[in-house]
């Protein structure tokens, strides 16, 4: 009896193992049959007062808590922009799209939303997976998307605009910072996927150009909350700092632990990518004194930066912090308008030859788009967390950074090495 | 020494609350037979109501202790309602009860992030598991050997129910033989239905214990639901001891393989040599022999 269920768990787990197989053939075809259904030719209309504009973010599933905000930046924008007469003259009437916190539904409605609704942009996106799945589709239709989230670069499509950091921009300022601070050995700890793996390869590349020694190197799965072994290696490691490119609710975990051993900010300090004002709160103990590398923070101070948090809670309630997701967000939606008030035109191609060195005064300071690989230039700041999980900026790069995508102005960078 | 006990340490907590995960499914799956995938979230509910009792008692040094019973019981209840309204109209259909049962696990899931948000929420430890014991320089937290005594004391528990309880005789003797057991006058749909309230609250108790390491979130449970079937297969059907077993030498070789490779590799070996296992051994470390013709 026991025998015939032991095979029975086994079949079960090969059938999951195959609908899982199939649903991700799925998703593949439906990208290419977008690429190859959307016709380079373009259907927005432009004849009437208004301009149709998709915002493409995930209501539902795991990023959602995370999207919506973006979405919720981008509404606000809508309304400040049409408040102030729109985009050149036209008011901006935004057409919603769930991704459901899945790639293949991105491709599909990003597909839907540059072909069917004849949107003249999309904005929205979050995990590398789903920028992944869009690139196709927006290329083949040759159509725009804004991307508002910091992530591991090595990319540039004149059809993307990149309105988050890329890794020059966070990762290496979190370095010069640590240089700064005299740091001389320094333990990695991150979740298995994409971005921390890019984010290492650079840090490991940079720290021994600087003198820093890596003196650990962890990984856990995405949705693993045991850290308990790893933190006894950053124990035994004793570094001046350790790197945490760890992502979501695996976070909670690795903090437990790390104040459970007695380690904190006075002894091996963190520095986090993925920690802001959203997280802090939620860890479980007091991060007080940690540190986060971002380019925009809610304590930043700029007469900007005061309306968009007086704006935002205005509209969304007083309790809501601001992030950099969201402030890379509401950027995107008026560096849009600033383009095309440049290019006086909806056309993706003429919206193209005009926005290299196109401006707007940001809450985070003012940005400026590099037209080669359509990222922005921006400020590198570090934080650290206060009592009240607000970040006090201790470190700044002082001027906006060029965004370099693919690292090429760094010649200790190699990206072939192991 | 320290690189020799301290993965031992830190594995045998892991293996705590495994075997917390587990326990319940030795009863549900081992004894019952019934593949239930939603396990996960009555493990996740568990540590919902840890938070939500810190929200209402706010002396955290007795909220966790108050919070043990009534995780027990909303989980135990979350199962019977499961129990009562899918799993016992297809206890002939294993299969549909697996694909149904992951079509709760998702519902569940999407439930706690409508009522609680995605962000996941923190739960405070007390006072008196705030601290740690330095073991052969190791620094073991309170809250790890908490997690240990709790995963014993639910272990004695269930077996004290099993072995000396008139129930416990009723649930053995309706997984050995259901008829015969009808026969004799047992209600075998009143064994089943509390069958499931215990092995489900067993969850609960589990999701108290997961939170303090590691907080609340909605896909809390995702992440245990799958080694915790591995160990009861791993261990056999239909025994405690295997289970406890298994729990721990999954634990502590998955710690082991961590300090010598890496997180992601450990669970790679871990599961290849389960599989490996299985192949030699598929009844697992522990048979059952019934005189029964199923």
């Amino acid at each position: 009896m026991s025998d015939s269920r032991a095979r029975l768990l086994a079949s079960s787990a090969a059938l999951l193992a195959a609908a899982l197989v199939l649903s991700s053939c799925g998703s593949k075809s439906s990208d290419d049959s977008e690429a190859a259904s959307a016709g380079a030719k373009s259907c927005v209309d432009t004849s009437g007062d208004t301009i149709k504009l998709g915002f493409l973010n995930s209501t539902s599933g795991a990023m959602a808590i995370s999207e919506q905000t973006v979405r919720d930046s981008l509404l606000l924008a809508a309304d400040e922009i049409n408040a102030a007469g729109g985009i050149l003259g036209k008011k901006i009437e935004p057409v919603e799209e769930d991704g459901a916190s899945d790639p293949a539904v991105f491709a599909e409605k990003i597909g839907k939303l540059l072909t069917s609704d004849c949107v003249a942009a999309v904005f929205g996106g979050w995990t590398s997976a789903s920028r992944k799945a869009m690139l196709p589709v927006v290329e083949g239709a040759n159509g725009l998307l804004f991307y508002p989230v910091q992530y591991e670069g090595l990319e540039a499509s004149k059809n993307i605009y990149y309105t988050g950091a890329t890794t020059n921009q966070q990762i290496i300022p979190a370095m010069d910072f640590l240089a700064s601070k005299g740091v001389k050995t320094l333990f990695l700890a991150g979740s298995d996927y994409v971005f921390p793996r890019t984010a290492n390869k650079i840090i490991k590349q940079y720290a021994a150009e600087l003198g820093i020694k890596i003196v650990g190197e962890e990984y856990v799965p995405l949705d693993s909350d045991d850290w308990s072994t790893q933190v006894a290696k950053i124990v035994a490691a004793k570094p001046d700092f350790v790197f945490n490119t760890i992502n979501g609710s695996s976070n909670v975990g690795f903090i437990k632990a790390y104040y459970e051993q007695g380690l904190g900010p006075d002894s091996s300090p963190i520095i986090s990518v993925s920690i802001a004002e959203e997280e802090a709160p939620s860890m479980g103990k007091d991060v007080t004194g940690q540190f986060a590398a971002w380019n925009y923070f809610q304590s930043v101070e700029s007469p900007e930066n005061t309306k968009f948090i007086k704006a935002f809670q205005a509209e969304y309630g007083e309790n809501r912090p601001t992030s950099d997701p969201m402030e890379a967000a509401y950027t995107s939606l008026y560096l849009y308008k600033n383009i095309v008030e440049a290019a006086k035109s909806f056309d993706v191609d003429d919206v193209n030859a005009a926005s290299d060195g196109i401006t707007f005064d940001a809450p985070e300071g003012t940005v400026t788009i590099n037209g080669d690989n359509h990222h922005i230039a921006k400020t590198g700041l570090i934080g650290q967390i206060n009592s009240d999980n607000q970040f006090d900026v201790v470190w700044s790069s002082e001027k906006p950074i060029e965004p370099d995508p693919f690292l090429e102005g760094y010649d200790w960078w190699d990206s072939s090495a192991e | 020494m320290d690189a020799f006990t301290t993965p031992l340490l830190t594995g045998t907590s892991t293996a705590a609350i495994l075997l917390l995960a587990a326990l319940g499914l030795a009863l549900t799956f081992g004894q019952m037979g019934v593949i239930n995938m939603a396990h996960g979230e009555f493990l996740m509910a568990g540590a919902y109501t840890t938070y939500l009792t810190q929200q209402v008692v706010t002396n955290t040094d007795f909220s966790i202790l108050l919070a043990l019973p009534v995780a027990f019981v909303v989980a135990g209840l979350l199962g019977v309602a499961l129990e009562g309204g899918i799993i016992r109209w297809m206890y002939d259909r294993p299969l549909d009860t697996l694909l149904v049962t992951v079509g709760v696990s998702l519902i569940l899931q999407q439930l706690a992030k409508d009522l609680f948000g995605a962000q996941g929420d923190p739960v405070q430890e007390p006072g008196w598991l705030d601290g740690s014991i330095p073991v052969f320089g190791y620094n073991w937290p309170y809250t790890r050997i908490f997690t240990i005594v709790l995963a014993l004391v639910a272990l004695a528990g269930l077996s004290a129910l099993l072995r000396y309880t008139s129930f416990g005789r009723q649930i053995r003797a309706t997984v050995q033989n259901r008829d015969l057991a009808e026969t004799l006058g047992v209600s075998t749909r009143r064994v089943d239905r509390l069958t499931f309230f215990i092995g489900s609250g067993l969850a609960g108790i589990g999701g108290v214990a997961i939170s303090l390491s590691s907080g609340t979130n909605p896909t809390l449970g995702t992440s245990y639901i799958i080694p915790a079937f591995l160990v009861v297969v791993a261990g056999g059907l239909g025994q405690l001891k295997g289970t406890v077993i298994a729990a721990f030498l999954i634990g502590v070789l998955t710690a082991y393989l961590t300090d010598w490779f890496s997180g992601s590799i450990a669970q790679v070996i871990t599961f290849a040599l389960i599989v490996v296992f299985l192949q030699v051994r598929p009844q697992g470390l522990f048979t059952v022999r019934t005189r029964g013709l199923a």
